[in-house]
């Protein structure tokens, strides 16, 4: 009897990432790390050093005299448009011109023979402004008339003034959220080669190379045809080189065609961090009515969020909180807005979430607030507003929640966490007092996957097969860690049913496959892999056609084995199989298209269905707070998160617990503070404070739902990973809570603002205490 | 004896001899640009991610001994006598991974691998002194190394799991021991060594003699210890050091003397060299010190600096001077020896003349009294203190006879409560008696707002720290631990 080998990376099974050894060698090649040119020169941004003026003059003429110096740019030397608006509004000036809108805006940039050179010499500017008067945060816009930097939106249903009639509790109440610098390891750089006629390479640390492209092309004032993006990785990204890249990219390839020269561009990390946007800041004005039981009956909330000087993504990120603002509870009648506000700050921008996260807090403070006014474990009021799975099932943006598994997930969280015990352990802890007091949460996550830009859920793939049997993996997505790359050679080892070491993946290129999206919103397994796999079933339809013929069996006894191929009795080596088919001139390649079915939206009627499913997950956290000082240490927690069918489970549950430490960052010490000149004073890991190995929770267990299977046609019925896990650590947030309400005896809620800082901690006890 | 003017280091197997190199030059920048030897990242140019961590090997009186530390704020005229080991060297040949290596790989423990590099570093390092480490002593070693992807938890696993992957005795950094000594044995000259690029200059002294006559004849000449905080003048600030005299290669300065009454750190001993001296004769500090910056800084800077910066938020002058310490300053042949606290004069301004510098602190042995040191941050470990707090109080009979409370992020100098001392002196050893010394704070201090806290929060938690300290002292479960 023949023995069954299976491939080695197979889909569904654990496999390590695929640049793996070569992080550990130190030998993975990112942008910076490319061989430069004989005679690559290098560029550097000046800034403004001052939140909001009229620029009176630009004295350049020291900068440019300083040896070494080759050139200065400004928006006078654009030769096409001065302008990087990642979405067509032509809010965005590369360089200012008259005015500066923040601290960190980009002026000029020098041009020099070492970047050392150009870095100093952008110190030499003189430059003149006449101050006007800013504003940092986005109520305070509101109450000063600033304006919306694009549309506000608003998702209704029901009518809330009759659910707040009918309910016999109201609550009305603020919470500040606070931002997020994506602090990927890799800051932000680009890499331009000029070529002949218009032509340009740029290799750019960015998610998305096609806009890279058109950017380029847009600030050249040339074809896109005339310019190519390259990235073979990135050292993180998180939505942060969405398209934050756009104004390095523009000026090394300005700079590049100007001195034909290759250039190269890379802020320090305190520019990267003055200069480029980061996750929204959100006021909310929350107001829910509810019924004794906690049910909620009405929700009317207001979303104002700090989006910077100009629109960048700020529309859809806005937009997105929105859409996230019932996370996994239904709100019989609701009103839901935006207020996308300028402000005189950096534009914000894409972070793990895209304003999810934001509207996700929020409804969970509102879960707060009901349980602290009744008394109640926050968990009891969770699960009495889950949505249904026949009926209370519409989202407030009328689409029906179908894939409901939010029910099972939690009770199997809430079984093997042992949430009910250890909840009284801590009343019990509590109730004797002391100064170390303890805190635990259960928070739900329910996340809606697809582009709320309809047309972004497309994507493009090549395969080819070359004649010695070795494949070449091409696709639109880009790699910034999250293990893309191997999850489509899985799939491609799988459709082929050859091992994945046969498979090279390639760096992402404009010129291989064209008009991608960016690689973000969890998307990029979900539309490279079914891009990929269209490539795949096209040239195994070829090879099948053309072995009928050739061997004159019938398709079905045609079979792809481990690294063979059954041709009725006879079986050929993958490779063999190959060979004759290329003799016989069949082609080995194929482009492969994919576009997300289902799926619909119109923004002007906040209706239709823009998530072609939905993932979920839950997670349970204690944390012991030091009432005395604030601090706090996350002693435990439970995470079981739904992927569907996973592609390749130990790099999902990478996703998760790497998402989750992103998201307790966001939610405990990353604060973001400027001072009262405008500046942004944490701008470097001195003074902005990412989690570090000591953080993570003592006791951390990561789950992934394995019954779970999507029950939408996606590549393998996996489910998205990389941003709904962010989420789970609301768990924290609301634990901590709970530890500072433990000092007025839970009798009111503690409204604690986000991040919970060991300062707002203490500070949040002391007004408890009253 | 005629001064050198190149230096000479190993860098992986190599030897290298370096003549153009100036007192700005960067370990990172030679790395990348000069040698091409690209796995070292730069990720911050500060010494706070770790992405460009490398390790140092230089010979002390107990052999040759390796060190993480962070290149980029590193220079490379201090390097003159060491072995620099970089990512490229961990490997064996033919593409073979170091244990550690295979276990990064083996656990999932990269997912974008730009930190991954500096953190191999880390790990080897921490498996050259621990085949099994615990899971504290990973975090610890892991304490200057930033991850954004992993969330950290598959990079503990592996690291505990080195050892089934191989023994360190075995790695070629153990094996080429007694060679690598010979080799940095045969670099060492006893000259001085003075070398510059450009008119940017670069001198090592031979021994702390020859740095007081090299002080003497260029008084204006920036000393640079463990570059910890002066790197960063270069890396952020764009600022010239030229000219620069380093004093972390002098065995002179790394002399640490015990004797019946104090115990004596010469200007140069590291945070990691100290780290045992304190831990056996001052226990109370032993949490506060594994809370200085990152391993890799606590590995470079040194006590001498923390105090010869002047910076208000640096951590060891508040519990020094709580415990009654005092510096030796000494200009030529001419010494003088001030109270820690006395050397402080005002924001930026230190009791230093030109010329002159920090050549030992001494520190009175603890006799009896009640001990502590705080530590506030917005993250518990690698970052700056809001509030630093050293309190020491003598008791007799149960009446507090003396008091020493220090304070750091409070002022614009580290500096003691005088009135809140004050308010302690005579009074019974009792919670009462703190706590009503703690109302007497707001007339010592007036702290500042900024990023790292508001001066609401800074005195509050100040003051409830004297209750803290009296519970500690009476025994209550009061202080959170990471266990």
């Amino acid at each position: 009897m023949k023995q069954t080998v299976a491939i080695r990376g197979a889909a569904h099974t654990d496999h390590i990432h695929d640049s793996a050894f070569k992080h550990v060698m130190g030998a993975a090649e990112y942008c910076d790390d490319i061989a430069e040119p004989v005679g690559t020169l290098h560029a550097y941004f000046g800034t403004a050093k001052v939140a909001h003026a009229k620029i009176v003059s630009m004295d350049l003429s020291a900068v440019r005299a300083a040896p070494g110096v080759v050139g200065v740019l400004t928006a006078e030397d654009v030769p096409g448009v001065n302008d990087v608006s990642p979405t067509g509004r032509h809010d965005e000036p590369l360089f200012a011109t008259e005015k500066v809108e923040f601290w960190g805006q980009v002026l000029f940039a020098v041009v020099a023979e070492s970047r050392d050179i150009a870095r100093r010499a952008v110190e030499l500017a003189e430059i003149d402004y006449a101050p006007l008067d800013h504003v940092i945060e986005a109520d305070e816009a509101i109450a000063r008339g600033y304006p919306h930097v694009t549309d506000p939106m608003t998702l209704q249903r029901g009518d809330v003034a009759v659910g707040q009639a009918s309910a016999a509790h109201r609550i009305q109440g603020q919470m500040r959220i606070g931002g997020q610098d994506h602090m990927y390891l890799e800051g932000h750089i680009a890499f331009a080669m000029p070529g002949e006629d218009d032509d340009v390479i740029v290799h750019s640390s960015t998610q998305h190379p096609s806009e890279a492209q058109h950017m380029v092309a847009h600030v050249l004032g040339v074809p896109s045809n005339a310019v190519v993006v390259n990235v073979r990785r990135m050292g993180g990204g998180f939505g942060g080189k969405e398209s934050q890249m756009n104004q390095f990219a523009a000026v090394a390839a300005m700079a590049a065609k100007r001195w034909n020269r290759a250039v190269k561009i890379r802020p320090d990390r305190d520019q990267d961090m003055e200069s480029t946007g980061k996750r929204h800041d959100f006021v909310v004005d929350y107001d829910v009515a509810f019924d004794g039981e906690g049910r909620i009956a009405a929700v009317d909330n207001v979303f104002a969020a700090r989006c910077g000087w100009t629109s960048d993504l700020s529309g859809p990120v806005t937009d997105r909180a929105l859409f996230h603002a019932d996370n996994a509870y239904f709100y019989p009648h609701v009103k839901l807005q935006s207020r996308p506000m300028k402000t005189n700050t950096v534009s914000n921008t894409a972070f793990r979430g895209f304003g999810g996260p934001q509207g996700v807090v929020a409804a969970e403070r509102m879960i707060e607030e009901i349980a602290y006014s009744l008394g109640k474990d926050p968990l009891e009021v969770r699960k009495a507003n889950f949505y249904g799975t026949t009926d209370r099932n519409v989202t407030p943006y009328h689409q029906t929640v179908e894939d409901n598994v939010m029910p099972r997930l939690v009770e199997e969280l809430e079984q093997n966490s042992d949430y009910r015990a250890r909840r009284q352990a801590v009343l019990d802890h509590n109730a004797k007092g002391g100064i170390i007091r303890k805190g635990i949460s259960l928070t739900p996550v329910k996340f809606g996957i697809s582009f709320t830009a309809t047309w972004y859920n497309q994507a493009g793939a090549l395969v080819h097969i070359y004649n010695d049997g070795s494949i070449m993996l091409n696709h639109g997505g880009t790699e910034m860690g999250q293990g893309l790359n191997i999850k489509i050679a899985q799939v491609v080892a799988e459709a082929f049913q050859v091992d994945v070491d046969r498979i090279k993946i390639t760096k992402t290129t404009t010129e291989k496959v064209p008009n991608t999206s960016a690689t973000a919103a969890s998307s990029g397994t979900d539309l490279n892999g079914m891009a990929a796999l269209n490539a795949c079933e096209q040239i195994k339809e070829r090879l099948i056609r053309w072995a009928c013929d050739h061997f004159e069996v019938e398709a079905l006894l045609i079979h792809f084995a481990p690294n063979e191929v059954h041709v009725g009795d006879e079986v050929f080596p993958f490779g063999e199989f190959i060979k004759q088919a290329y003799m016989s001139r069949v082609q080995l390649w194929a482009a492969g298209f994919y576009k997300t079915p289902k799926i619909h939206w119109d923004r002007e009627k906040g209706q239709g269905r823009p998530f072609y499913y939905y993932a979920y997950g839950a997670a349970v956290a204690e944390v012991s707070v030091d009432i005395l000082t604030g601090e706090y240490t996350v002693d435990r927690v439970d995470v079981l998160h739904d992927v569907g069918k996973s592609l390749n489970p130990v790099l999902d549950k990478g996703q998760v617990e790497g998402a989750f430490v992103q998201g307790m960052g966001w939610l405990t010490t990353e604060e973001l503070w400027w001072d009262q000149k405008g500046q942004l004073k944490t701008h470097a890991p001195s003074t902005y404070k990412i989690p570090l190995a000591g953080d993570i929770p003592r006791e951390f267990n990561v789950n992934l739902a394995d019954w779970s299977e999507n029950r939408e046609l996606t590549i393998k019925r996996s489910k998205a990973v990389g941003e709904p896990p962010f989420m789970l650590p609301i768990c924290v947030f609301e634990a901590l809570g709970m530890a500072v309400a433990s000092v007025a005896d839970y009798a009111e809620c503690p409204r604690l603002d986000a991040p919970a800082t060991p300062e707002r901690v203490l500070m949040a006890v002391e007004r408890m205490r009253g | 004896m005629q001064h050198r003017s190149e230096i000479r280091f190993l860098l992986n197997g190599r030897d290298m001899a370096l003549s153009d190199v100036g007192a700005d030059d960067t370990l990172l920048d030679f790395l990348r640009l000069d040698q091409r030897l690209t796995g070292s990242k730069e990720g911050c140019a500060e010494g706070d991610c770790g992405a460009c961590t490398v390790m140092v090997g230089r010979l002390t009186p107990e052999g040759l001994r390796y060190e993480t530390v962070n290149a980029c704020i590193r220079f490379l005229a201090s390097l003159d006598g060491c072995h620099v080991v970089t990512i490229e060297y961990l490997g064996g040949p033919n593409g073979r991974l170091s244990p550690v290596q295979q276990a990064m790989v083996e656990y999932h423990g990269s997912q974008c691998g730009f930190c991954t590099p500096g953190i191999v570093m880390s790990l080897y390092a921490l498996w050259m002194a621990h085949a099994r480490p615990t899971v504290r002593q990973v975090e610890s070693a892991l304490q200057g190394n930033l991850c954004r992807c992993t969330g950290y938890a598959p990079i503990i696993r592996a690291a505990q799991a080195v050892t089934d992957y191989g023994t360190a005795s075995a790695e070629h950094l153990a094996t080429e021991r007694d060679s690598v000594t010979a080799r940095l044995t045969a670099m060492r000259d006893g000259r001085r060594v003075d070398i510059s690029k450009g008119d940017s200059r670069a001198i090592l002294p031979a021994d702390v003699d020859d740095l007081a006559a090299v002080l003497k004849a260029a008084p204006e000449a920036t000393i640079v210890a463990g570059s910890t905080d002066v790197g960063l003048w270069v890396t952020k600030f764009l600022k010239r050091i030229s000219s620069a005299v380093f004093i972390g290669q002098l065995d002179g300065l790394k002399e640490i003397t015990v004797t019946e009454d104090a115990v004596t750190f010469g200007a140069g001993v590291t945070y990691t060299e100290a780290q045992d001296v304190i831990a056996q004769h001052y226990p109370h500090l032993v949490a506060y010190w594994d809370r200085i910056a990152g391993w890799q800084v606590r590995n470079m800077g040194t006590i001498g600096g923390n105090i010869a910066n002047g910076s208000p938020i640096g951590d060891t002058p508040p519990v020094l001077i709580a415990l009654g310490a005092s510096i030796t300053l000494r200009k030529g042949d001419a010494r003088r020896q001030l109270p820690l606290e006395a050397f402080f004069l005002d924001y930026g301004k230190q009791d230093r003349v030109e010329g002159e510098f920090v050549e030992s602190i001494t520190i009175p042995r603890v006799a009896g009294g009640y001990h502590a040191a705080y530590k506030i941050s917005k993250r518990r470990e690698e970052d700056i203190s809001s509030v630093a707090v050293g309190m020491q109080v003598t008791v007799e009979a149960g009446v507090i006879t003396a008091a020493r409370l220090a304070f750091g992020g409070m002022a614009g100098v580290p500096a003691r409560a005088a009135a809140a001392e004050a308010a302690l002196l005579g009074q019974s050893w009792s919670e009462a008696s703190l706590l009503a010394a703690a109302e007497k704070l707001p007339e010592d201090f007036q702290p500042l707002s900024d990023m790292r806290a508001t001066a609401d929060y800074r005195m509050k938690v100040a003051q409830n720290l004297f209750r803290r300290f009296w519970l500690e002292q009476s025994g209550a479960d009061a202080r959170l631990e990471r266990a």
